[in-house]
């Protein structure tokens, strides 16, 4: 996986966001009008992307696209 | 394992009732137009019926266990067991069950008993009422709904907009031509924080402190006899859960995925269900949806999805569903039952 890709489906999903607002450094939690919705909708994507399911817990370490990126990747990984 | 199959046993007719006043999502200003919209995007919900103070789930579940009762022309004497799933009773003690048997004229002879339980509400009492009524009863009534929206705090964006109250009424009978039911019930207590009402039960007895409102976090301020909803736990579990007991289900049973014709889930929200409906490769065709129009209605989510979406593809017509309820618990369960000529009445508005 790579993060450019996982930025794409991330804008996609969100379809209030032009493409290439984010970036890795972007911390998601302030994209404009960012709402638990939001969350909902990321934790969604990676569970079908990535069949990766994860917890509020997992969720609350992160603050970047990066982080979250990383925290998938490594998920992978270890399954 | 809680997998098990249950003969003989046939759904006669169902009805619902709903209180008439509706509420418009788009017009709850404790949040921004634009969180709105995308609240009803992502939920599903864009109105939903809202009870008036006072008025309780089981005088809708009475208003359609009449009407049902009418238009199937059963005789009240004959009925042999009522069981009332709710979680918002009309008092903490005793059970609105033994009300419902007075008021709906049944007789002395007839078991009345509540089972407390939501999402999942629905299937669980499916399956007691029938095997109860497979061990020598011959009709049931299986009422089945919540006012979740007096548990609710209007300050709280997380729950306030998403639940609707109805209640519902479902015939059951003992017929031996009936097709067998097959079912896959499942518990996680470890999860009963997820979905919770702090105090009023025996742990936390109501309090002066219960009834505090608190700001938890932006646009959720609620107090401890209000509900708390934990919407990614809820969210994760419901992905992570509901698909393995589908497929089990399936397989346990020997029925394959396209001999159902219609998926009937409860109404959590959307993307939860569209999530579920996806990871089980289900046509839109095969999912039928309320909550657009009736919000998250808890255990009475899955009667009122068929009434409302349903019914014209049920008249007259012996099709083969698959039930699923899942939540509050936490608890989560499957059935697949046929439905033979099943009466469904359109869905009561009540003052």
């Amino acid at each position: 996986m790579n993060i450019k890709t996982f930025i794409e489906n991330i804008e996609h999903e969100f379809e209030e966001l032009e493409k290439g607002t984010l970036n890795p450094e972007t911390n998601y939690r302030e994209i404009e009008g960012w709402s638990s919705m939001h969350a909902l909708i990321i934790i969604a994507l990676i569970d079908s992307e990535y069949d990766i399911l994860l917890k509020g817990d997992d969720l609350k370490e992160t603050q970047t696209i990066q982080d979250l990126f990383n925290l998938v990747q490594s998920k992978t990984n270890n399954g | 394992m809680a997998k098990f199959s249950v003969e003989n046993i046939e759904i006669k007719g169902i009805a619902a009732a709903v209180p008439s006043n509706v509420y418009i999502n788009m017009n709850y200003d404790w949040i921004s137009a634009k969180e709105r919209e995308m609240f009803i995007k992502t939920t599903g919900v864009s109105k939903r019926h809202v009870a008036n103070f006072g008025t309780t789930t089981s005088d809708l579940c009475e208003r359609a266990t009449n009407d049902l009762l009418d238009k199937i022309n059963w005789k009240r004497e004959d009925i042999d067991i009522l069981i009332f799933v709710s979680q918002s009773r009309d008092y903490v003690i005793p059970s609105s069950a033994c009300i419902l048997q007075h008021k709906l004229n049944l007789s002395k002879s007839c078991i009345a008993f509540d089972l407390t339980m939501g999402c999942s509400g629905y299937v669980y009492g499916l399956s007691v009422i029938s095997s109860m009524l497979n061990s020598q009863l011959k009709k049931g009534l299986l009422l089945v709904g919540d006012i979740s929206t007096l548990h609710t705090s209007p300050k709280d964006k997380s729950t306030f907009p998403l639940f609707g109250d109805a209640g519902t009424c479902t015939a059951v009978e003992f017929n031996t031509n009936a097709y067998k039911s097959f079912y896959n019930l499942q518990t996680d207590g470890k999860g009963y924080e997820a979905i919770i009402i702090r105090d009023g039960g025996a742990r936390n007895y109501v309090s002066e402190t219960s009834l505090k409102s608190k700001k938890i976090s932006e646009g959720i301020e609620r107090n401890n006899i209000q509900l708390e909803l934990n919407g990614i736990d809820v969210f994760n579990f419901s992905l992570k859960e509901i698909t393995p007991n589908i497929n089990e289900l399936l397989s346990s049973s020997g029925v394959s995925k396209e001999e159902i014709d219609y998926f009937v889930f409860h109404q959590a929200n959307k993307l939860i269900n569209e999530s579920i409906r996806k990871k089980l490769k289900l046509p839109l065709e095969k999912v039928p949806y309320s909550i657009e129009n009736y919000g998250n209605t808890s255990s009475a989510s899955i009667p009122i999805t068929i009434l409302a979406a349903l019914s014209e593809n049920l008249v007259n017509q012996n099709k083969k569903l698959l039930l699923s309820g899942f939540g509050v618990g936490l608890s989560w369960g499957s059935v697949i039952i046929d439905f033979n000529n099943v009466v469904c009445l359109p869905i009561i508005e009540m003052d």
